[in-house]
């Protein structure tokens, strides 16, 4: 067994592990963790791939930001979570039955060419340099979709905090229109006055 | 078979197959839990994205990982709303269960 082998089945068997966790945990801050294991195992079957850039994003993206935001949420969250698992018991067959039913069917597709050795294997050698092939790729073919992508990343950040955001009645704010469209006259007052004389 | 030998091409796809697989069974298993069944999706991307970058570096094509590039830009969005709508769901409903809501009577 070679070492590129072994690393790959003992990630795969942690990878395989976390997923069965996450959806069995009985506490869903468990259920986070254990899909941030999942997310670092994958970040390294990546890395055997030659995909060193993605793995990274994946662990900064996804570890560093998606899966705090989930945590954030299920500790802000006052929930009952013993309730909502009421009825997995019930649903246990069903759920085992669908699995392995997805499971066999891509499996079915597959099986012929697992049986023959060698096939997939060859290939094109992956540019060494990972980080540079993909920025150049994204900035010359892709450049459209890349500025789109940005659009979609402004567009969640606009919605989350627009649903999120609530005004409370005591707190101060500005009104930067009605700043703008202030006149002299609606602050300031000019009495005419008799000068006062002097005494002496 | 080839257990033994360097990971081919279909070791990643079955990997990606069973990870899916799992994902699925969990949104059957946790069909009351909101944040369980997002998680259960990110899993299935993850499990996407994993053929992805299997097909991109078997095949020899920096294409796959453009795409998961953009697949990852999008469910990041994707997740923040969803958690947005999440609390936002909690504050009005007071809970998180599947099976409150149900005030369009579908």
């Amino acid at each position: 067994m070679t070492i590129h082998a072994a690393l790959f089945y003992f990630f795969a068997a942690i990878l395989v592990f976390a997923a069965l966790r996450v959806i069995t945990a009985r506490n869903p801050v468990h259920s986070a963790l254990w899909l941030v294991l999942a997310f670092f195992t994958a970040a390294a079957h990546w890395l055997m791939l030659g995909a060193e850039f993605l793995a990274i994003v994946l662990v900064l993206v996804y570890v560093g930001a998606v899966m705090v935001l989930f945590l954030f949420v299920i500790m802000m969250l006052d929930v009952n979570f013993e309730n909502l698992r009421r009825g997995f018991r019930s649903y246990l067959p069903v759920g085992i039955t669908v699995g392995i039913l997805v499971l066999v069917e891509m499996a079915l597709v597959l099986v012929s060419s697992y049986l023959k050795p060698g096939v997939a294997a060859a290939g094109a050698p992956v540019a060494a340099d990972n980080t540079r092939a993909l920025g150049r790729l994204l900035y010359t073919d892709y450049v459209y979709p890349f500025e789109i992508a940005a659009v979609i990343l402004l567009v969640a950040i606009v919605a989350a905090i627009t649903l999120t955001h609530r005004r409370r009645k005591e707190t101060k704010h500005q009104n930067p229109g009605e700043q703008v469209r202030v006149h002299a006259r609606d602050r300031l007052r000019v009495v005419a006055m008799p000068s006062e004389k002097r005494e002496r | 078979m080839s257990i033994l030998t360097a990971p081919t091409l279909s070791h990643y796809l079955v990997l990606g197959a069973i990870l899916f697989a799992i994902s699925m069974a969990g949104i059957f298993l946790n069909r009351k839990n909101v944040i369980i069944l997002l998680m259960a999706i990110e899993l299935m991307l993850l499990a996407v994205n994993l053929n992805f970058v299997a097909f991109a570096s078997f095949l020899g094509d920096m294409a796959g990982q453009v795409f998961v590039f953009f697949i990852l830009t999008v469910a990041a969005a994707e997740s923040a709303i969803g958690l947005a709508i999440l609390v936002l769901l909690f504050r009005n409903v007071g809970s998180i269960d599947v099976d409150d809501l149900d005030h369009l009577k579908g």
